[in-house]
């Protein structure tokens, strides 16, 4: 049977960690390769990087942060952050990423998914929908971080990704996310029902019962979660641990 | 002893090269080439592939003298090949994906998509699933029953004779995720992607 993944992300501002994990036995706790290898080692079934960096010329550090993680992790790894072009796809797959997380891009032209998975594949082209609700039952497209409103409807475009040959959503609530207070699990259900790839949960985690909701009341395939990782509150493993006391399918 | 992986142009093998490095430190001499001469005087090939199975025959025929090269070293000369997700699908005589395309014709039978019972079953079929191990084979040494695997795909090889399946996994119906025909291997799953199970089944092959 298949099983729900648990996929910590990492933030990565110019080569460092965001919010960082506060373990003691960190010697760097900005060094990412160094807390990739931790989640990799204590369970994680997959990695996320996101690259916040702002600026277009730091892309080499997010390339070598990856060429240095893929020789230590051997467990997939997905990158997002910046993907504008083929060529930046080719960068980071060559550096040793096993996905790319489109977003911007995908919204700015629905052509550059169907471009790129025709190129590299489905399975590692994965598009990232930032999506904000505007009325019951109803959520629109963002970008830039929820700052740019693209009137686009997050299930039409959801299923347009689909088409277009996007292996994987990424589909985080703008409303919740860094709220600490559980995934929208309503877009997350319209969403899941409304397409046939396999759908990520992203936005809102504070505990380990938003795990359970995202993936039970949800319908999603993953589920992703930062700061509950970050600080320490609770390891890849309790969170298995807690999914499989629940009756929830993980690999243990 | 000298191991080649198949560098044919076709999809990402950065992570097929880092953890075949990581197991072979040392021990194994590892070549990433299309070098049909370098291939030739291989002990043991590994021959990945990701994107469609067109895509993968396509480029694999686009350089001259390989297919023939890998026939005469698998088939012919019965040396110790392992194919990886649709490096394992090509060994079959025709795959479906994209259009009907011949494959290598190794191991007969057809690559069609899986049937994900009316979208019950969402596709690709990617995460960690449990293999059911369904005869011994050579690289499952000491990897127990029911272990989890890394996949990603939305096809599957289904082979006429079953006994060349090694270990199926469930995903809507049992799906072939290995096989081994005398010297050849394959995988459905990602081996370089299984974590520490998967870098032995790597040692496994390498130690063959």
């Amino acid at each position: 049977m298949l099983k729900n993944r648990i996929i910590p992300c990492l933030d990565v501002k110019d080569g460092r960690v965001v919010k960082g994990i506060n373990f003691v036995e960190l010697k760097d706790a900005g060094d990412p390769v160094e807390q990739a290898k931790i989640y990799s080692d204590g369970g994680a079934d997959e990695i996320c990087f996101l690259d916040i960096t702002a600026s277009n010329e730091n892309r080499e550090t997010i390339i070598d942060i990856v060429r240095k993680t893929a020789k230590e992790c051997f467990v997939p790894l997905t990158v997002g952050g910046g993907v504008r072009n083929i060529q930046n796809i080719t960068d980071l797959l060559l550096a040793g990423a096993d996905k790319v997380s489109i977003n911007t891009a995908a919204v700015k032209n629905v052509d550059f998914v169907k471009e790129a998975s025709k190129k590299f594949g489905s399975q590692c082209i994965v598009v990232a929908i930032d999506a904000k609700k505007v009325s019951e039952n109803k959520w629109e497209v963002f970008t830039h971080g929820g700052r740019n409103k693209t009137g686009i409807d997050a299930v039409d475009f959801a299923k347009k990704v689909e088409e277009n040959g996007a292996g994987e959503i990424l589909l985080t609530s703008m409303d919740k996310d860094g709220t600490k207070s559980g995934y929208d699990v309503d877009l997350l259900k319209t969403i899941t029902n409304s397409t046939n790839i396999p759908v990520i949960a992203s936005g809102g985690v504070g505990t380990l019962d938003h795990l359970y909701d995202g993936i039970v009341k949800g319908g999603a395939s993953a589920v992703l979660a930062a700061s509950i990782f970050h600080y320490g509150e609770y390891k890849i493993k309790d969170a298995k641990e807690y999914l499989n006391s629940k009756n929830v399918s993980v690999r243990l | 002893m000298n191991v080649t992986i198949v560098d044919y142009q076709s999809g990402n093998i950065s992570s097929v090269i880092n953890s075949f490095t990581e197991v072979a430190k040392g021990k194994v001499n590892l070549e990433v080439t299309s070098d049909i001469k370098k291939i030739k005087f291989s002990d043991k090939i590994v021959l990945p592939g990701q994107g469609s199975f067109k895509s993968c025959v396509d480029s694999l025929h686009k350089i001259s003298g390989l297919v023939d090269t890998l026939r005469d070293f698998a088939i012919t000369n019965k040396k110790p090949l392992l194919g990886i997700c649709v490096g394992l699908q090509m060994f079959a005589d025709v795959g479906y994906e994209e259009a009907e395309t011949k494959g290598l014709g190794w191991i007969p039978g057809k690559v069609s998509r899986i049937d994900n019972q009316n979208g019950k079953f969402k596709l690709p079929h990617i995460g960690w699933n449990e293999i059911e191990i369904q005869k011994e084979s050579k690289i499952f040494k000491d990897i127990k029953n029911k272990s989890h695997m890394y996949f990603v795909h939305s096809y599957e090889f289904i082979p006429e004779d079953k006994s060349v399946i090694s270990a199926t996994t469930d995903y809507s119906s049992k799906i072939v995720c290995s096989v081994e025909k005398d010297n050849l291997f394959g995988t459905q799953f990602h081996p370089e992607k299984s974590d520490k199970i998967g870098l032995k089944v790597i040692d496994n092959f390498l130690k063959l």
